[in-house]
């Protein structure tokens, strides 16, 4: 402990970095011996945990970025911008994190620059990949100004100002495109999916809920900032913010209702596990936090909105993975569930992005966007 | 145009001798697989890297009579292949002779193909590391032979003439004219004259083909909502992108006016 004290390492921190160091040593083992040699991916569960969580959830959950840029800069609600620089930070580290998934789930991660010469238009894939590409880019972009505040670099940063609207714009175009992309990667799989899940909409609900979750993320996040790095919490302005998510989640309901009416699906509610997770998802994760962000009592409580933010953040977790996971259909009896390798590269690469978050907020003005943050303050 | 191949399986006549099993790993050059006893005659148990043509053992109730039969597992060698639709990169794709093949210098690894396929038949090198150069596996309708002249190493090796090697059309004439012939024999239907917008390999069967283990399927490729949606992303995205910037601009003015209007009311008062 003293050690730790003189180098000022919270067992926190330690443990994040051990997580890492552990996640680093299995990607080695990756390289030299292959994916299965770290993972219990096999030819019938050819996707597992990496692409249903890291891929697909942290994509949605990166959402806080183009929403709340779109609020400040396209419709112009200025009173968003103090959380609009966490907000774009979660998405860009999201993204990063993302990609550094991809180059462990990837069979040939030294190719993944292969996107880019060639080129199959009809493969949804081939969208999903030059998204990822391209809104990294917006994102490091739109973040590039708190490093060129930081060292007092004035050029690059008149000329970011200047281009700033360019760069919301096409990163909300980016993000409706991948987001809904996601889904579109299951349209291709029909009897796979199981038909709770699918439907032609799926584009539609992935983009939906990725715009529902994107502000319950932001106050999931401030929250957690607010406590661990000790400031002070935008209580008023998340609660604003937290307006949005009910009407989202009330189309989203609306639509799958009427969508499994049309399709005439109601029956496979009714019927075995997956029955039971479907209703778990609409009522403990769209109908609850719907109801409860309505209430102003909930939005302007921490701990409530904490709470609720959290089921909105499960829910598409969980939507996540009953799409592409749980519920599953193969023919062959193989079954899959994560080996504690693929648990461990998760949890390192979101340690990484934790620690990535807090060295941002040392080091860069993440809270005060026009000043240099100085230890005074 | 060029001759679209196909084989023809009949597995009335297959004995389940595992020689086109074997004949596929010795033209491929795939090595045999160490496997235990899962009280299966099916080894083994499923398609892999180094199995890409499976024979797998059905043991079944028709009519309430016990029976024996085979399925000659392997690529369907689909006229509308999914696995080409959804890989990323062009690295499968359909040659006009039929094979559905493997450009192996430009896959990224990804697997959608594996997740794709409707009949579940790409394979992944599981076990290799970056310097062994993990690939998809799967068979190519010995694309290598045929376009030398010489039919498929598993139609050649097949001792009960199950399996017939050539042109496409005509197998399926030739298999509908048994069907005619033997009404009692078969199954009256030539499995992947249609299905997923047919297939270069085509089954017959005395036993319904979800029995024997082959997937019940629509006759549209499954990719084809995937494809449309494709199809229309340009164009949304040309539309989206337009109605943000005219939003932006939209309420950039409004504010503006909002901001404007405020002073004008300070003043006044
Ligand atoms: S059977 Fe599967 S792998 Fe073979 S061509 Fe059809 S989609 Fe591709
Ligand atoms: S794994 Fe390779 S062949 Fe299969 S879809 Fe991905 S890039 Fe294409
Ligand atoms: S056609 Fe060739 S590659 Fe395909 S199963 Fe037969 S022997 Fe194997």
């Amino acid at each position: 402990m003293t050690i730790l004290n003189r180098l000022r390492i919270s067992p926190g921190v330690l443990i994040l970095f051990a997580l890492m160091a552990l996640g680093a040593l299995i990607a080695v083992a990756r390289y030299l011996f292959g994916i299965g040699a770290i993972s219990n991916l096999n030819d019938a569960y050819p996707w597992g945990m990496w692409i249903s969580f890291d891929l697909l959830c942290g994509v949605a959950l990166a959402a806080g970025a183009f929403t709340t840029a779109t609020a400040v800069y396209i419709v112009g609600l200025e009173r968003f911008r103090p959380i609009l620089r966490p907000a774009i930070l979660t998405g860009f580290l999201g993204y990063l994190m993302v990609i550094v998934a991809l180059m462990v789930d990837l069979g040939r991660p030294e190719r993944i620059w292969h996107l880019i010469i060639h080129w199959n238009p009809h493969s949804v894939m081939f969208e999903v990949g030059w998204c990822v590409m391209l809104y990294t880019t917006v994102l490091a972009l739109e973040f590039s100004p708190m490093v060129f505040e930081r060292f007092g670099w004035k050029l690059p940063l008149k000329i970011i100002h200047r281009i700033t609207i360019v760069l919301v714009i096409l990163g909300t175009l980016l993000s409706t495109l991948h987001q809904s992309s996601l889904g579109s990667l299951f349209l291709a799989t029909p009897g796979k999916v199981n038909p709770l899940w699918f439907s032609a909409l799926l584009p539609l609900y992935f983009f939906l809920t990725a715009v529902a979750v994107g502000p319950a993320m932001v106050i999931v996040e401030s929250h957690i900032s607010a406590r661990v790095l000790k400031r002070g919490l935008e209580t008023d302005l998340l609660g604003d913010l937290a307006k949005a998510i009910p009407p989202v989640l009330g189309v989203y309901l609306v639509l799958k209702v009427i969508d499994l009416t049309v399709s005439g699906k109601w029956a496979f509610a009714f019927r075995d596990g997956m029955s039971v997770l479907f209703w778990i998802e609409i009522i403990g994760f769209v109908i609850l936090p719907m109801v409860l962000f309505m209430r102003s009592k909930v939005r302007q409580n921490a701990q409530s909105s904490f709470g609720a933010g959290l089921l909105v953040v499960g829910g598409v977790v969980l939507n996540r993975l009953n799409v592409s996971l749980i519920g599953w259909n193969r023919s062959s009896d193989a079954l899959y569930f994560p080996h504690w390798m693929e648990f461990a590269i998760t949890l390192s690469i979101i340690a990484a992005g934790v620690v990535a978050y807090g060295l941002v907020a040392k080091y860069l003005p993440l809270f005060s966007p026009h000043h240099v943050a100085s230890p005074a303050e | 145009m060029a001759v679209k191949y196909g084989m023809l399986v009949d597995e009335t006549r297959c004995t389940g001798c595992r020689g086109c099993q074997v004949a596929c790993k010795q033209w491929n050059d795939l090595p045999g697989e160490v496997t235990r006893n899962r009280g299966s005659y099916t080894n083994p148990p499923a398609l892999s890297a180094k199995t890409w043509n499976l024979i797998r053992y059905v043991e079944t109730e028709t009519n309430g009579k016990a029976g024996f039969y085979f399925l000659k597992h392997a690529c369907m060698h689909c006229e509308k292949p999914s696995c080409a639709s959804v890989c990323p990169v062009g690295a499968l794709y359909k040659t006009p002779e039929g094979p559905v093949v493997y450009d192996d210098t430009k896959c990224i690894g990804c697997r959608y193909c594996m997740v794709a396929c409707p009949f579940e038949i790409p394979t992944f090198d599981w076990h290799k590391g970056l310097l062994d150069q993990a690939l998809i596996r799967k068979c190519n309708m010995c694309v290598d032979r045929v376009s030398n002249g010489l039919i498929p190493a598993c139609a050649k090796t097949c001792p009960a003439k199950a399996i017939t090697f050539g042109e496409r059309d005509k197998l399926i004439a030739q298999a509908e004219a048994q069907i005619r012939k033997s009404p009692d024999k078969y199954v009256n239907r030539v499995y992947g004259k249609d299905e997923v917008g047919g297939t270069s390999i085509l089954y017959l069967s005395a036993i319904p083909f979800d029995q024997l283990g082959l997937p019940k399927l629509g006759t549209t490729p499954v990719t084809a909502l995937s494809e449309q949606v494709m199809e229309y992303t340009l164009p949304f995205a040309g539309a989206w992108g337009a109605t943000l910037a005219g939003l932006a601009l939209f309420f950039r003015l409004r504010n503006r006016g909002a901001e404007h209007a405020a002073k004008e009311k300070e003043k006044s008062s």
